[in-house]
């Protein structure tokens, strides 16, 4: 920043008050990153933060990285995050059972003895600023070209060697073989009607129902809720508007039975009952 | 302000990613913490780069940047493909090499 205050150690009072503003919110979005119950608000979180450090570059004398860290990690890295969440099903909540006892405290108590001696030992250094005005003399860009071609060359093409290799890796991951032969349409409609489940469409969401949104269970004619019609991640995610009166729709498994901690009085349809 | 302060949001940083990293079960979030942490480290090399007044810690975060973004395109295959075989996510299912 300021030639006469970097030399002091010290920054400018705009950068200073950017940091007071800007630090509590990475910290904040930090830790509700940490206790988000839902994956995919740890993912919004943690993008609140990449784009609170990428001010923080910029304020550095960082342009250029303040400008990759947006366009890198919340852009490409923080919806690709995204993007397998929403592959992985949203419904996919944290279990919070404890595998091993005490494993919790445990973690807990480290990692807060870890920023503690941490912030001790960087306490005890005094360290003078130097301030990037000379470095930057010609651009930060330009200075970081010099650099990345000249004395760091070889990691640079290295990670060319890296890039390739981790494209190639998530291809070979993400390709499936398929091992038996595909299905025709007749052997596929043969083991519908054989198996003895439903064979008819099954209901629209809100069929004779006040809305007709997609959270709103169909209606059976006697009345009661048709838990096939809603989607099994909005069940799952609670999402689902209740009938009134009629109790809430709860999620099943295929085989029919209602899932261990169901309440009791809440009413179940099984899916091949013809009404 | 003394720019030290950067150096201690980013212990911070990296503290509450290595909490997270322990803490959850979802193996996506595991690997949003462990970004968290690389970010953090980043957010140091840039203030110490400024302190040394050279560019060189600007260079090792663009370095981290690249090495995450590889790290992330491999992980989150690995997660699918364990979600695809176990149909969890959790880093509890995967289990198998315990007994």
């Amino acid at each position: 920043m300021n030639g006469v205050l970097a030399a002091a150690g010290d920054t400018s009072t705009g950068e200073a008050v950017g940091f007071w503003i800007l630090a509590p919110v990475a910290v904040v979005a930090a830790l509700g990153m940490l206790f988000a119950k839902k994956a995919v608000h740890s993912a919004l979180l943690l993008a609140l933060t990449m784009l609170c450090l990428a001010v923080f570059y910029l304020l550095q004398d960082a342009p250029f990285l303040g400008v990759v860290q947006v366009v890198v990690y919340t852009g490409a890295v923080m919806m690709l995050f995204l993007f397998v969440l929403m592959v992985v099903g949203v419904d996919s909540a944290d279990s919070l059972v404890e595998t091993l006892r005490g494993q919790r405290v445990a973690a807990v108590v480290a990692a807060i003895g870890f920023a503690t001696l941490l912030v001790l030992g960087i306490g005890n250094v005094t360290m003078q600023s130097a301030g990037l005005d000379d470095a930057n003399a010609s651009g930060n860009v330009q200075g970081l070209a010099q650099l990345i071609f000249s004395t760091y060359l070889f990691a640079f093409e290295t990670t060319s060697a890296l890039l390739i290799t981790a494209a190639l890796g998530a291809m070979i991951l993400a390709h499936r073989e398929r091992h038996q032969r595909k299905l025709t349409q007749r052997e596929l409609s043969e083991e519908r009607f054989r198996g003895g489940r439903n064979p008819a469409p099954i209901p629209g969401p809100g069929v004779y129902a006040r809305h007709n949104a997609v959270d709103t269970p169909a209606l059976l004619p006697d009345g009661t809720p048709a838990e096939i019609s809603v989607s099994r991640v909005l069940v799952a995610r609670g999402d689902v508007r209740e009938v009134p009166g009629r109790g809430e729709v709860v999620l099943r498994e295929p085989d029919g039975e209602p899932p261990a901690g169901a309440a009791p009085s809440v009413r179940t349809i099984p899916l091949d009952e013809d009404e | 302000m003394n720019p030290m302060n950067y150096v201690y949001l980013s212990s911070f940083l990296f503290a509450i990613g290595a909490a997270g990293v322990l803490l959850r079960r979802n193996a996506i979030v595991v690997f949003m913490c462990v970004e968290l942490m690389l970010n953090a480290c980043n957010l140091a090399f840039v203030t110490f780069a400024r302190m040394q007044g050279n560019l060189d810690g600007q260079v090792i975060a663009f370095f981290v940047m690249v090495v995450a973004a590889a790290e992330v395109v491999v992980g989150l295959s690995i997660i699918v493909v364990i979600f695809r075989t176990r149909r969890s996510a959790s880093v509890d299912g995967a289990n198998l090499l315990k007994y």
